[in-house]
């Protein structure tokens, strides 16, 4: 089933990548096959292979359970906001707390894994940025 | 004797003090990540490449920083193996079966001592190897066309696609995905905007890193968080290795294992899409039914057991940057996270690689054998070392991890765009990883796409327009020769192989790539 799932997904994302193919402007310069033949071909490719998945679907894969599953829908947001947060609070500040999420949720006590936050945050930021030089983000308060 | 000389222009290049730090800090990280379950050398290079750049490396240190720590890991796999039953890596997935029963029987020190210097002398002449086969196959690779490489690359994503994986469907439909996601951003050749949506941080297409990392290592961290795998990887109990040195007698009788062992591990290695855990599949199995055909001592702890697929698995690795060099076609995922290291650093692999950037390449194969040298001293007295480091619950390990490639994409592309895509690389590698879909040929399509195209495009500009160039010359009509049988043949002869991989693969199976 989740095969067969997978392979309609595939057929839409072929279906679509053809037509945003189809849709690529020209341009004044131009060679034989133009920019289209190419991603033609790869939007096929992704078309068959959709078909195999739906007419000899694999076995069943293991799927987590529902408590699995919202873990890492969460743990992804945690990122997301994370990615966002980093020009908005800094380096140090956004990396204690998304180190402590994840920390916390691979089953570390709440308040040891604020401190793994903290230590992890405080060492990379010495690693990285004071020892290495790498430039992290900086927030309001310039670290 | 050109290649003695251009070798010796090699290791004045790799013995200064710099590169020698880098490639003994490449060789204690790889073996490092290698030891770790869930680190394997594909992610530990991918969650390095944008550190290394954003230090300003130049070209050749930041290959040798970055092989030192691919070779590094493919000897630090066997430890978590031998030690705890559970591969390090994917390609260190052999050493468990007689490893671990040579630990139980209190041999872990000798297991340990015996395996690294199997990995010592399989990367050592697999890395001969390669100074002897490559400049071979760049006069070879000077013959090829636009059309030709066209050719290749669809022979790489097939063989890749044949061999590596269970499913031929979904590595096609993998190495589609990866080339979709190449065509992103404005065309090499007409300059038209593609699939870009007037997103302007698309219009200069998707970096490959993003992707890697995403795919690679953010996907593992996800992986860990579903199975609530928080504890340490080892016991302290099971820490205790022993005696440390085999004698004499027994590494004896495992020298010529050890030199089966290379020579079919080198071989699987040098083929596109094999790689180094085919390697070590093909090195045991062969060594076990020429020496143990009634099944007597094999997988109840015979030390040859042990050196067979160490040395097969690490002569792989050195056979693998064969056509990673010499054709730009990398032959697993690990080398193709290497390519990425060369495209990102301008050079393009490939026989003109050979010729307008020698120091580069000689420079690289000079570190290599230092490297290896420097791997042998650091594994053998200094083990103990390592096995600590599978004390460290992952529970700490693993964010550690994620934020470290948080660190290095942020660090190169100062984007938080760039930082959400690679989420969402993560999550989607994820979902294709539960449904079975190889991450290699994503990674090989990204990285190859633009390239492909323009071979494509280039070979159609040539022949105004007929399609028939593609089967022009008896070279591409062998390439495509090889090409369908290695992505046809295995439909048929690949099953009974494959099940007996599987069924000589531990439970814990943790690693993508390489």
């Amino acid at each position: 089933m989740s095969d067969r799932l997978f392979g309609v997904f595939g057929l839409a994302l072929g279906a679509f990548y053809i037509w945003a193919a189809s849709i690529i402007p020209d341009s004044f310069m131009s060679d034989e096959v133009g920019p289209r033949a190419f991603p033609y071909i790869v939007g096929t490719v992704i078309l068959i292979c959709s078909l195999i998945f739906i007419l000899r679907p694999d076995a069943e894969p293991a799927w987590p359970t529902m408590h699995s599953f919202a873990e890492i829908l969460f743990a992804g947001a945690v990122m997301f906001v994370y990615a966002w947060a980093l020009p908005e609070l800094g380096f140090l500040i956004s990396t204690v707390f998304a180190t402590a999420y994840l920390t916390w949720r691979l089953g570390t006590a709440p308040l040891w894994a604020l401190v793994t936050g903290v230590c992890t945050s405080g060492g990379i930021y010495v690693v990285f940025h004071l020892i290495l030089g790498l430039s992290l983000a900086k927030g309001p308060f310039g670290f | 004797m050109e290649t003695l000389a251009n070798l010796a222009d090699g290791f004045v290049i790799a013995l200064t003090w710099q590169n020698l730090l880098l490639a003994l800090i490449g060789c204690f990280l790889g073996t490092l990540m290698g030891a770790l379950p869930g680190l394997g050398p594909a992610n530990g290079v991918a969650i390095l490449i944008p550190i290394a750049f954003s230090l300003g490396l130049g070209p050749t240190p930041a290959l040798i920083l970055l092989t030192s720590v691919y070779y590094g890991a493919m000897y630090g796999g066997r430890i978590s193996s031998i030690l705890l039953n559970i591969p390090g890596d994917e390609p260190a997935m052999m050493t468990c079966l007689d490893g671990y029963p040579m630990a139980q029987q209190g041999k872990a020190g000798e297991a340990l001592t015996l395996s690294g210097i199997a990995s010592f002398v399989g990367a050592f002449f697999a890395t001969c190897g390669l100074v002897l086969l490559a400049p071979q196959l760049v006069k070879i690779a000077l013959l090829f066309g636009p059309a030709e490489y066209f050719v290749l690359f669809t022979l790489a994503f097939a063989t890749l696609g044949g061999i590596s994986s269970t499913n031929q469907a979904k590595a096609a439909f993998a190495a589609a995905l990866g080339l979709g996601i190449a065509m992103i951003g404005s065309d090499s050749q007409t300059g038209s905007q593609r699939f870009t949506f007037g997103e302007i941080h698309l219009y200069d297409g998707i970096d490959f890193l993003i992707a890697i990392v995403g795919l690679f290592a953010l996907s593992e961290v996800f992986i860990f968080l579903e199975h609530h795998r928080g504890g340490a990887v080892g016991k302290s109990g099971a820490m205790n290795i022993g005696k440390l040195m085999p004698d004499l007698a027994m590494i004896k009788r495992c020298l010529p294992t050890m030199g089966r062992g290379t020579l079919i591990g080198f071989i699987a290695g040098v083929l596109p899409g094999a790689g180094a855990s085919l390697g070590s599949f093909l090195a045991y199995s062969i060594e076990k039914s020429t020496v143990d055909r009634r099944g007597e001592s094999f997988g109840k702890g015979d030390p040859r057991g042990v050196a067979a697929p160490e040395a097969g698995n690490n002569a792989a690795s050195g056979g693998a940057l064969v056509p990673m060099l010499a054709l730009g076609v990398p032959g697993s995922g690990t080398t193709a996270v290497l390519l990425a290291v060369l495209l990102q650093l301008n050079i393009t692999p490939g026989p003109l690689l050979f010729q307008k950037n020698p120091d580069v390449v000689w420079g690289l194969i000079a570190a290599l054998f230092i490297g290896n040298v420097m791997l042998l001293a650091l594994n053998i007295p200094l083990v103990g070392l390592f096995t600590r480091v599978l004390l460290v619950p992952t529970r700490i390990l693993m964010p550690v991890v994620a934020m470290i490639s948080f660190v290095g994409i942020y660090a190169i592309t100062n984007s938080t765009f760039d930082v959400m895509m690679m989420v969402g690389f993560g999550l989607a590698g994820w979902v294709l990883r539960k449904l079975d879909v190889p991450m290699v040929p994503i990674i090989l399509g990204i990285l190859l796409g633009n390239e492909m195209e323009v071979n494509m495009r280039r070979a159609m500009t040539i022949s105004d327009g007929d399609w028939g160039i593609f089967v022009s010359s008896p070279l591409s009509i062998i390439l495509w020769a090889i090409a369908i049988t290695g992505f046809v043949l295995p439909i048929f002869l690949g099953e009974r192989m494959k099940k007996r991989m599987e069924a000589s693969r531990p439970e814990e199976q943790i690693n993508v790539g390489d």
